[in-house]
């Protein structure tokens, strides 16, 4: 077997130890309330009787046999066209998808960062990342001293006092810029990034790369997934590519990326 | 090295070896039990932190704020008093009846409240769910807490009731932290169950409040249980007996009222209390521990 060139690809040296291998993974969900079939009470009332499932039960075959092996300081990017499953493989990786077959191993409790990751919407934004602080598991005195930080990064008290106004009042950019410095307060060994960076504007953009980096300095692991190529280029050495559920490319940036955009020109 | 068997078929055992040399463990594994339980302990300031985040939120938009803690228990009262106490007039069979029948709803809606809110808990948080990890018996034990605050102010304003109707003050009085401690427990039991069926079973939500409006008649809240032995035929009466919620409410309205009217001698109440709350505790404890990997799925 052609060793030389699968190591040439894949982590060349300077990494450290495996933080997350995942082992042939095929994860299969299934979504409540997927619409379109008969949904009145009549249809409901004869399922119950002939005992047949529901048709708003639908079955999705997210990922489909994905394998690789990550290492700590290294920043990952996960590309492919939408529905390609790189959200899927992101939360199956945190632990929050338990995969159909397979397995993911890691080390330490990797984070999910994602957009939607909802906090309190009437309380006001300190409150908010007291809160996602004490989610982490600190203790309270930690989290007490680290809200100012919290909120200096997010740079949310630019236009006055939000800090203390409910986090409803906020601009979308606004409560993902304090999301992502919540969950980038505490350090973590692997962490994981869903588009999380790219409804800030510019100046939070560059200064959450920078957060990633420092992040991945201290011997983090981050995946990062986005449809950004430019935030993925900037803070990522090595990508994978999926489409379909499956590993189309796993290598360097600059040679996935150029493959994954002559693909998405070509159709 | 060993990772360059990323592509290659049959690379299934390679791969579990070389996260077995680096101690890496599998994502999302449940802990064990008493690991579930140190883990839940750390996480306690998070519980009472989100518990009252909870009391809070609920009354952030209103105007008047936290003073709906107290006026919503009074208008409750209120309401029911018009109807069951001068409309209805089942106020005859109990001297102090006011008393009695605040007593039974406030105990009674400490555990409706719970159930109807624990069934919803991780429905309801599942962005929070995807987004961190914590040991998800945090959000149902936290809906359990948030209604025990509105429960003390409640009890506030019960206290207030049952001196203005001219009960005396006395050391059995007492009686009621012990109690309504046996019942926070029965209700964080309950929470956890509800919340494990309530994540699966999403037409459960639905059906909950005919549920609970059944188990208020069974529980004696509205008129004197007096009515259980006169009417019921006697299966149907041990049945209702050993209703928890009817031995925390008449436990409490012992505590509080003097010479009323109860369905069983005071030591069974005890007895029933301690087994029930124990059974429900410790069983929905485990019942949602069990199922702590399926709760992100939705």
């Amino acid at each position: 077997m052609d060793e030389t060139e699968v190591t040439t690809r894949v982590a060349p040296a300077p990494y450290g130890k495996p933080t997350v291998i995942v082992d042939d993974v095929h994860i299969v969900y299934r979504i409540h309330g997927a619409g379109g079939a008969a949904t009145s009470p009549v249809a409901g009332l004869r399922r119950m009787v002939t005992g047949s499932r529901a048709p708003t039960i639908r079955e999705v075959y997210a990922v489909k046999g994905v394998s690789f092996v990550a290492h700590e300081g290294e920043a990952v990017g996960l590309i492919g066209s939408n529905g390609s499953g790189k959200s899927t493989l992101l939360r199956a990786i945190a632990g929050l998808l338990p995969p159909e077959r397979g397995a993911v191993y890691t080390s330490g409790q990797p984070s999910l960062l994602g957009v939607n990751a909802a906090l309190f919407n009437d309380l006001p934004g300190e409150r908010n990342a007291l809160l996602g602080c004490l989610a982490m598991g600190m203790g309270r005195a930690e989290a007490r001293a680290l809200v100012p930080g919290i909120i200096e990064y997010s740079g949310i008290n630019e236009r006055g006092d939000f800090a203390s106004l409910p986090m409803r009042t906020y601009s979308s950019g606004m409560a993902a810029r304090l999301r992502f410095a919540i969950a980038s307060a505490k350090s973590h060994e692997v962490l994981l990034i869903d588009e999380a960076l790219a409804t800030g504007d510019a100046k939070f953009r560059k200064r959450s790369e920078e957060r990633v980096k420092e992040m991945r300095d201290s011997a983090g692991t981050v995946f990062l997934v986005s449809h950004a190529i430019g935030s993925i280029r900037e803070t990522c050495e090595r990508t994978i590519w999926l489409e379909s559920g499956v590993i189309r490319g796993d290598g360097p940036t600059d040679e996935i990326v150029r493959e994954y955009e002559a693909f998405s020109k070509r159709r | 090295m060993a990772d360059t068997a990323v592509t290659e078929p049959g690379s299934d055992l390679q791969l579990r070896q070389l996260a077995a040399r680096h101690g890496l463990h599998v994502a999302g594994a449940r802990p064990n039990l008493l690991a579930y339980t140190k883990q839940l302990w750390t996480y306690r300031h998070f519980i009472t932190e989100y518990a009252n985040a909870k009391v809070v939120v609920a009354f952030s938009t209103a105007r008047l704020g936290q003073l709906w803690q107290i006026l919503t228990p009074l208008a409750n009262a209120g309401v029911y008093f018009l109807i069951f106490g001068v409309v209805l007039n089942t106020r005859h069979q109990v001297d102090n009846f006011i008393a009695y029948l605040c007593t039974g709803l406030f105990v009674f809606t400490f555990t409706s409240a719970v159930v109807q809110q624990g069934t919803s808990s991780i429905v309801a948080n599942l962005g929070l769910i995807r987004a961190l990890h914590f040991p998800r018996a945090v959000l149902p034990i936290a809906v359990m807490l948030t209604q025990f605050q509105n429960l003390v102010s409640s009890i506030i304003v019960l206290v207030g009731i049952v001196l203005i109707t001219g009960e005396p003050i006395t050391l059995q009085w007492l009686l009621l932290i012990p109690t309504l401690v046996l019942q926070s427990l029965f209700n964080a039991g309950l929470a956890l169950a509800m919340a494990r069926l309530g994540a699966k079973l999403t037409d459960l939500k639905q059906i909950i409040p005919f549920v609970m409006r059944t188990w208020m008649y069974g529980s004696g809240v509205l008129y004197s249980v007096q009515n259980f032995e006169a009417h019921l035929p006697g299966w149907a009466n041990t049945i209702v007996t050993a209703n928890p919620l009817l031995i925390y409410i008449e436990l409490a309205r012992h505590a509080l009222m003097e010479d009323v009217p109860l369905a069983s001698p005071v030591g069974q109440l005890w007895t029933l209390a301690v087994v029930w709350t124990v059974l429900i505790a410790v069983g929905g404890y485990i019942f949602f521990w069990r199922g702590e990997q399926e709760y992100g799925r939705g």
